[in-house]
């Protein structure tokens, strides 16, 4: 079994109007050097196989077509071998 | 007699601020002003609404942002002097990550926009906010929300129930608090809490939707007009 772990990145040209949101919380804060926060996504989860390329192929079809969109946005991955501890396999 | 002044905090994204400001002026009749969330005066008010809405888009968590607005200082000074502060809806959630309410708010269990009636048990009848509620009248008040699902600490939620800080709960119409009666998940069916001093008061049901009789319900005057009722006279 794998670990994924899954960055997704919103283009730099693209707005991010949560970022900004964000930002300005900042401001009121009083914290005047915070500039450019962009909030991206972080995602994990397990693949049920001992064979990698299948791994990798099952996840980034998974970003491609669900978690990312590749019109605005960019991913990237990792990919651990993983035993689920008894908690997480209930 | 002068009336006794409110005040409506208006956030950005705040969208429940106007229907609050009609239901004072023109239903319970007292005064009532507009306080910008860049204002750092609360305009000599006797009374603090934090209306609802979406203030800053819920991004990060509900009320996160709203929270390092500059009047925010002032209101919990205010609050932290014994001043009465209502907050309803996103007003509750922006109370809670301000820390004058303890605990959090998540997604709705069902994962759904909630938006309808539900009935109110009132827990605590001796409050300022409650006291004009009689007997076992159980409030029907409509929720509209998709974070409303009360959580905290099984310490915090003890303090809370033994100190009569839980002043409503998701009801049936005759009153039993049951898992169905519950529109979110909120634990200990929670729609409503106070702090341990009794002036700053979270719900998340609309009072100022069902205080119109033109409307057809006026459950939610008796908590506006319990706080006038309790203050003022």
């Amino acid at each position: 079994m794998f670990k994924a772990k899954v960055l997704i990145k919103r283009r730099k040209t693209i707005l991010d109007p949560q970022g900004k949101a964000v930002e300005i919380g900042a401001k009121h804060l009083g914290l005047t050097n915070i500039k450019n926060t962009r909030i991206d996504k972080y995602i994990e989860f397990n693949v049920d196989t001992s064979d990698r390329k299948s791994a990798e192929n099952e996840v980034n079809e998974y970003c491609k077509k669900l978690l990312a969109n590749p019109i605005m946005e960019d991913y990237e991955f990792s990919l651990s071998e993983w035993t689920p501890s008894e908690e997480e396999v209930k | 007699m002068n009336k006794p002044k409110f005040g409506v905090v208006v956030f950005p994204g705040s969208n429940c601020d106007h229907d609050t400001y009609y239901v004072l002026r023109k239903i319970i009749d007292v005064d009532v002003v507009f306080l910008w969330h860049k204002q750092t005066s609360l305009d000599g008010c006797d009374v603090l609404i934090l209306p609802g809405g979406f203030s800053y888009g819920d991004y990060l968590r509900t009320g996160a942002i709203s929270r390092f607005s500059p009047i925010m200082n002032e209101v919990i000074k205010f609050a932290n002097k014994g001043g009465y502060v209502l907050g309803i809806c996103n007003g509750f959630q922006i109370l809670l990550e301000a820390g004058l309410l303890p605990g959090i708010m998540i997604r709705n269990e069902s994962l759904n926009f909630v938006c309808k009636d539900i009935y109110l048990k009132v827990e605590n009848k001796k409050t300022n906010y409650t006291r004009a509620i009689n007997g076992n009248k159980v409030l029907k008040i409509p929720i509209a929300h998709g974070e409303g699902n009360y959580f905290t600490d099984e310490k915090t939620l003890k303090q809370l129930e033994d100190n009569q800080q839980i002043v409503f709960r998701y009801c049936l119409n005759n009153g039993s608090v049951t898992a169905d009666a519950n529109p979110n998940g909120s634990i200990n069916n929670i729609a409503g809490i106070m702090n341990k001093k009794g002036n700053v008061l979270g719900m998340m049901p609309h009072p100022e939707r069902c205080s119109d009789p033109v409307l057809g319900k006026t459950d939610g005057s008796l908590i506006f007009n319990s706080l006038v009722n309790n203050i003022f006279n």
